[in-house]
Formats: structure tokens, C-alpha cells, sequence
């Protein structure tokens, strides 16, 4: 495998690793880290390597994975997006202060803007938290060429290193030669005993502390990692300084814009820690100094004396957003002193997102409505976020936040006269991530409410990655599955129902049950189990299509769009006199569902001519 | 090789019409024809109904992203798509739309509309319609004035693409071809 290919970034990442000898990749999926380890598993297929390739239930147990396999002498990397670099944290801080054996990176993708994540957080603050050197890749090729900068520095220093690509370099798609991948043979697992590094008590951490330091002062001066002038023609008295995709905008908008040779040009690539000598540089060779990063002010936060530099914490770029090209223009514009064409682009607020048509959880949350039409609806990461369309999410905090959040309305209103019913929703692989601890926390504290686990068979918002109950890893390899309902029962819970959303009337009656039981008696655990359409369809399997048609029965009440807001259901409101719904058929998934929604009756199945 | 070709595109629709098809397509008629591609993408949440875009810039380029009043042309699937995207296209650039036939369309450049939902339900498959507006994008390319205005690719380039980039069975690269044959014919029929 060799030549020009078109890679998005997350695999242009993931080419690197295995050009680079990596012998052990873990991950859990998120937007916008979710294809890298995919395409690790491809490579390993198709190159037949001598790799372990996995989906760990959780972040956590993904890095605490390949941590161990690099202090066997392998190279090994670990990837997510940056909210679950969060819940790796623990393990991540620990490992910064015992360092590495075999290459070691974390890949932790930022989402700036944010896309499609809960925060705009910058995985470089924790990187400084954590004392690790952190790599910012401009593009997807430069991201590929980093890994290999990463492992040597990683080696080099014993320290894990953290590639940090923002949403722009994990979906961009670019021309990248393939090289070669790197003979994995060669090098074995090898453990050396060395309780006072990989088992340290505190009076031991306190030198591990003390070599992280010198570890850190001379990455501060390492070479191939130091800022590179893009521009070194030009001679100016002002400077921008530029990492990541800012980096790349900058780039070109400062040649269209026909000021190139008026500022000088710096792209860091290692923004912490940042070189000494190029601060010193910096700050004294020019006048004014234009810091363009995301999200935070990592780089600049680092420069001493600031009075000469204008950036996040100057105010003068936005803390909060993307930094799009036309934001970059403007500021690019300003600071050298030229007019430009100031474009906004905002425009009308586009589309909202929504549950596709044929989605079992929609069914879940309108028999969800019914069973606690005054209920509080927790809920959790994943598609069913979207479930907030339907007005059936009251609540979003974090990865198994609906269980404890659950719990605290629980405990908060325990004393008022009329409790509110209290349902959770929470996806499989969700449930499986952080939602299990969670559980067995309600069932002791006796947390009176119901759980609906929306068990659609995958990871549905992600790319469909399998969970641990599907019995197959990311090779498509079988796995031992992990069944639900005795892990739910596990957990201490004694009420436990299974039903298929599809059948919504007796769904309904189910979850009125488990209400019901979790009003009176504390948790109750309904797993409601229908396979996620996409990833159906994805693996070319399909069920009955039940055509749908809307009968004169339809006087365009529109309950049919409120209560369950299937795209493919079309509100005809124009003519006032003249009200109707109709069935979008590009859109229509045949599920049949909504034959059971209308009070009036008016969908029937399609008669055949 | 033509190394100087530099063009900006933007694919404009919702999740699930087929925009980043319709990208990665363009992207590989690029790299059969030696150019250097880079694209950028809406994934995850987004791709979910909502609103998606793709940028496609053919040529030298460092930043994956089309600038405000820089593209070329605009591939739009979902004519409201308009109100939030013409603001790319730079003046004198042209517009694809699918668009109903009572449909005004006003943009900054010259705009091409085609119903391409109504071609896709008469051909049976109403989930072509992007590939339907791409053959569209490809003739009246072919009827510009200017080569520098022209699309960097053609219906033989993406043609070729269709038979040997995507790892597709036969029969589903012919469908493939038949819907864009079906954009392209569109303005003669």
C-alpha cells in the first residue's frame, strides 16, 4: 500500500501510527476523534500487523491500557475527544510523573466552535496541568508527520506526548503519500521491575516530580519540535504567532491579503512547553506581537512580558469560538494596519439536527411522555440528546450524568408534597462508559425512579462502534459479549423489563409499569431494545418497510409534529382553512411507528393497487 | 499536471442528502487528475438532519476552509441552504441549486436551478438527488465562457472515478453514473 491517498485527518493520524511502529492503539469513540481508531483497525487488516486494536469501554480504561503496554518497551497511543481526555485525567496526571519505556501518545481532539461536544476546553491546558509536552498539528498531513515527531520525543524524554488536533484537522480530508509501515517484529514486551517509578508512594513521586521538571526545561530547548518561521523573507517589527489550523489560515490569508512580507510568520508546533529561546527572541526582536491559538491562551500565557502582545488575554482575540478564517482576516487586517473586507458569516442559524426518521429512541421518549407527562427527564451524551426536540430532555451534563442527576432531584424534592416522577434516559454504550457505578449508587441509596436504557445494539452517534454487548470488536473479531440485563440486575436493581419500542402501544403500557414501580419502590430499569436504523443499514440489513399514507381523517392538528417530530412528517400550514400533515417519502424509514401515534388515527398503511 | 489550478467549492445540504458523497468525489476526480485536494467536513452531531457543508479547495491551499466571499462556485441541495451560504461565493461565481420550479433564487453570482428531488422520484430513487445535482454542476460547467470559471473536473474525470476509486460492486458505481447522467442531460432535455 503506497501512493497519493485521500485521508481524512483522523486517518492520516492513524497511518502515522502504523508507519511508526505503534503496537497498541485503544480508544473510545467521540466526535471528532471517532474515525482514528477505525482506521487503525483498516491498516492492521490490510497490512496484516502484529497489533492489538480496541474499543475500551471508557476513556480511562483505554489510556491505562496502552500506558502499560509502553512500559513494556512497545510504542502504543491512546485516542478520544477532549471531554474524555477528562475522565482519563486520573490516570494521565500519574503517568506524566512515572514517564514511558516504549513511545507513548494520547491523541486528544478539541472541538473549537463547538461542533459537537459539550465544551470548547483546550486539551493543552491539560497538558500543562499534567506537565506533558503537546504537539498542535495545521493539517492533516502535518498531523501524520507529528506522530512520528511524537514517539521520538516521547522516547527521548520518557515522557507520554499529547497530539492535540482541533475538529478542522480530524475531518479534513487532504492528498498524503503513504509510506511504508514500520516491521513490527523486532522489539518484545519486556517488563523491567521497578517498584519506586511504577508503584511510587509519595516520598518517591516527590523525585519523580522533581525529574518531570528537568524532563520539562529541556523539551523547552529540544530542536525538531522548536517554532518554525514560515515567512523568512519578510523583515518586520511585527510578529504572529500561530498554532494549529490558525496556523494554516494565517498562512494563506496573509499572501491573499498581500501582506506576507509585512509580518513575520511563526508557526509553533509545540505550544507547551514553548521554547525559551524562541520567547526570548520574540520579545525582543519585535514590536507587536499577534498570538492566533485555540481555544485557550496556551501560548501566550507563556510569554513573560505581555505588554507587547495582543491575544486572548489581551482581549484582543475572542476567547470563545472558532477562529474561522474571516475572524483571522479581520484580526490579520488590524494588525497590520491594512483595510479588509470585513464578511460575517452567521447568516440564518441553518437546520437544527434531529433523531433520524425510523430512530427507536423517538419511540422511547413519546411512550416516555405519556408515562410522566409532568415528569423531570434526565439525560445523557449521545444521539438521544436530541430527544430535547421532543420536549423528553430536560437535562445534559456529562457521560452517565443521567442516573446521578436522577438521583439528586430525587434526593431534593424527597420532602416535597408531590414528588415529581423522575425517568432517565441513557444509551447502551453510555450506560456501559460511566453510567454503571451510577446505577449501583441509586439502588443503595434507594433512589425512587425509573431508568430507561435506550439499548439500540451500538454507539449510534459516533459511526456505529460496537458496545460490549455486541460481541465483536473494531476488526470485526469476535469478543465475549456482555449481557445487559444481568449486568442491570448486578448492580442490585430487582425490577428490570425489556421491550421493543416499535410496539408502541405495549411499550407504553410498560413504561406506565416501570413508572409506575420506580415511583413507588425505587430504581426501575426498562431497557428499551430496537437496533439503530444506521447501523442497520450500514451493514446492508433492512425490516419490512411499512408504507405509510394520511387519511381525510388528518385535520393538520399538528400533534402528530409536536409530540413526535419525525423528519419525514411534513406540517402543511399555509392555507389556514386547509391544515394537513404529509409523509416526506425520501424521508420515511418505513418503521411504522408513527400508525400508532396519531390520536385521530390518520395514518394507515398504504393500500397496494 | 495543470498545478495552477486553484478553485474553492462549497457543497451545501442537509444529513443524509449526501453532501460529503458528493465531496469525496470531487476530492478523488482531483487526486486522479494530480491535484492537490483538501476538504473539510460536518460530522457527528450536525450530520444528524441538520445543517451540513463541505469546503473543497482544488490546489495550492494550507487552510482547509473557504473563506467568506472567496468561492467559485456552490453546490447547493437544499435551496434554504442559500440564505446561510451564498455569503462564500465570490462576486461573478456561479450557483448549482435544487430547487422547486416556483422557486425564486437569488444569489450574489449566476445561479443554475434544477429540480433535482422531482428527477430523483421519477427515476425511482429519490436519494440521488445529490448526485443528480452534481451532473447538473458538470454540463453547465461545460457551457461557461471562461475556462477559469469552468469546474477542475469533468463528466469523463468523475466517470472514472466512479469505476475505479470506490471499491463499489459494478452495479452500484452504474447506478452511481446514471443519476449524475441524469443531472448532466437535464439541461438539454
Amino acid at each position: 500500500m503506497s501512493g497519493r491517498r485521500l485521508l481524512l485527518g483522523n486517518e492520516a493520524m492513524a497511518r502515522g501510527l502504523v508507519e511508526n511502529g505503534c503496537r497498541m492503539a485503544t480508544s473510545y469513540p467521540g466526535t471528532p476523534a471517532s474515525e482514528i481508531l477505525s482506521a487503525v483497525a483498516q491498516f492492521k487488516l490490510a497490512e496484516k500487523l502484529t497489533m492489538h486494536v480496541q474499543w475500551a469501554v471508557n476513556e480511562k480504561i483505554a489510556l491505562e491500557i496502552a500506558y502499560a503496554g509502553c512500559m513494556t518497551g512497545l510504542r502504543t497511543a491512546v485516542s478520544m475527544k477532549q471531554v474524555g481526555l477528562n475522565v482519563a485525567s486520573d490516570p494521565f496526571m500519574s503517568a506524566a510523573y512515572m514517564g514511558v519505556k516504549g513511545g507513548f501518545i494520547l491523541i486528544s481532539a478539541d472541538d473549537p466552535g463547538p461542533h459537537s461536544s459539550q465544551t470548547e476546553q483546550d486539551s493543552r491546558m491539560v497538558a500543562m496541568t499534567a506537565k506533558v509536552p503537546v504537539l498542535d498539528p495545521d493539517s492533516p498531513r502535518q498531523a501524520k508527520e507529528m506522530i512520528g515527531a511524537a514517539y521520538a520525543l516521547s522516547e527521548a524524554f520518557r515522557t507520554p506526548v499529547m497530539l492535540r488536533p482541533t475538529t478542522r484537522v480530524c475531518h479534513s480530508r487532504q492528498d498524503i503519500e503513504l509510506l511504508p509501515v514500520a516491521a513490527a517484529a523486532g522489539i518484545e514486551a519486556k517488563f523491567d521491575r521497578d517498584p519506586a517509578r511504577w508503584a511510587a508512594t509519595p516520598k518517591f513521586r516527590h523525585k519523580l516530580h522533581l525529574e518531570l521538571e528537568e524532563k520539562l526545561a529541556a523539551i523547552a530547548a529540544y530542536a525538531p519540535t522548536a517554532p518554525v518561521r514560515l515567512n523568512p523573507e519578510a523583515s518586520a517589527r511585527k510578529a504572529v504567532v500561530a498554532a494549529g489550523v490558525a496556523a494554516a489560515h494565517a498562512r494563506e490569508i496573509l499572501q491573499e491579503l498581500g501582506i506576507w512580507k509585512k509580518v513575520a510568520l511563526y508557526q509553533v508546533r509545540q505550544p507547551f512547553p514553548l521554547h525559551i529561546a524562541f520567547i526570548e527572541h520574540l520579545l525582543g526582536a519585535y514590536r507587536d506581537i499577534l498570538v492566533l491559538e485555540e481555544t485557550a491562551g496556551v501560548i501566550e500565557m507563556q510569554l513573560a512580558d505581555r505588554r507587547r502582545v495582543k491575544g486572548k488575554q489581551s482581549g484582543t482575540v475572542p476567547r470563545v469560538g472558532e477562529l474561522t478564517p474571516e475572524r483571522i482576516q479581520a484580526l490579520l487586517g488590524d494588525f497590520a494596519g491594512i483595510r479588509t473586507r470585513t464578511v460575517t458569516v452567521a447568516g440564518a442559524p441553518g437546520r437544527r439536527p434531529t433523531l433520524c426518521a425510523g430512530c427507536p429512541h423517538r419511540a422511547s421518549f413519546f411512550a416516555i411522555k405519556k408515562a410522566a407527562p409532568r415528569g423531570i427527564y434526565t439525560s445523557d451524551i449521545g444521539c438521544y440528546t436530541l430527544g430535547m426536540n421532543l420536549g423528553a430532555v430536560d437535562t445534559v451534563l456529562c457521560m452517565g450524568a443521567a442516573i446521578t442527576q436522577a438521583a439528586g432531584f430525587y434526593h431534593a424534592f424527597r420532602r416535597a408534597k408531590k414528588p415529581p416522577d423522575i425517568v432517565a434516559t441513557i444509551g447502551d454504550s453510555t450506560f456501559f462508559h460511566a453510567g454503571i457505578p451510577a446505577l449501583i449508587d441509586a439502588v443503595v441509596q434507594r433512589v425512587k425512579f425509573t431508568l430507561v436504557i435506550l439499548d439500540n445494539r451500538t454507539t449510534g452517534m459516533t459511526g456505529n462502534q460496537p458496545t460490549p454487548a455486541s460481541g465483536f470488536g473494531v476488526c470485526g473479531e469476535p469478543l465475549e459479549a456482555v449481557d445487559l440485563e444481568s449486568l442491570v440486575r448486578g448492580c442490585g436493581v430487582t425490577y428490570c423489563r425489556t421491550g421493543d419500542p416499535y410496539q408502541l402501544k405495549d411499550f407504553i403500557a410498560l413504561t406506565k409499569e416501570a413508572v409506575a414501580h420506580g415511583r413507588e419502590n425505587g430504581p426501575a430499569v426498562l431497557i428499551s431494545r430496537h437496533p439503530c436504523i444506521l447501523d442497520r443499514a450500514r451493514k446492508g440489513e433492512r425490516s419490512a418497510f411499512v408504507a405509510v399514507e394520511v387519511s381525510d381523517r388528518c385535520n393538520g392538528c399538528g400533534f402528530c409534529i409536536k409530540n413526535f417530530e419525525c423528519p419525514a412528517l411534513i406540517h402543511h400550514t399555509e392555507d389556514k382553512d386547509h391544515r394537513r400533515t404529509t409523509i416526506d417519502s425520501a424521508l420515511c424509514a418505513g418503521c411504522g411507528v408513527c400508525l400508532q401515534v396519531c390520536p385521530r388515527g390518520a395514518f394507515r398503511t398504504k393500500k397496494m393497487r | 499536471m495543470t498545478s495552477s489550478v486553484r478553485q474553492q467549492l462549497l457543497i451545501s445540504g442537509v444529513g443524509g442528502q449526501g453532501v460529503l458523497f458528493v465531496t469525496r468525489l470531487l476530492a478523488e476526480a482531483a487526486i486522479a487528475k494530480g491535484l492537490p485536494v483538501f476538504t473539510c467536513e460536518t460530522h457527528g452531531m450536525a450530520q444528524r438532519g441538520g445543517t451540513v457543508v463541505s469546503h473543497l479547495k482544488v490546489g495550492d491551499y494550507h487552510s482547509p476552509l473557504v473563506r467568506a466571499g472567496q468561492a467559485d462556485g456552490l453546490l447547493v441541495l437544499k435551496s434554504e441552504n442559500l440564505d446561510q451560504h451564498s455569503v462564500f461565493l465570490k462576486p461573478g461565481g456561479w450557483v448549482v441549486v435544487n430547487a422547486g420550479r416556483n422557486e425564486t433564487v437569488s444569489v450574489p453570482g449566476t445561479a443554475f436551478a434544477l429540480d433535482a428531488d422531482r428527477l430523483a422520484r421519477d427515476a425511482g430513487n429519490a436519494k440521488s438527488l445529490n448526485l443528480i445535482v452534481l451532473g447538473y454542476a458538470l454540463s453547465v460547467s461545460e457551457r461557461m465562457k471562461t475556462s477559469r470559471s469552468r469546474l477542475f473536473c469533468t463528466l469523463a474525470d468523475v466517470e472514472d472515478v466512479l469505476k475505479n476509486s470506490f471499491k463499489s460492486k459494478d452495479t452500484q458505481a452504474a447506478a452511481f453514473l446514471a443519476a449524475v447522467k441524469i443531472g448532466y442531460s437535464a439541461l438539454t432535455a
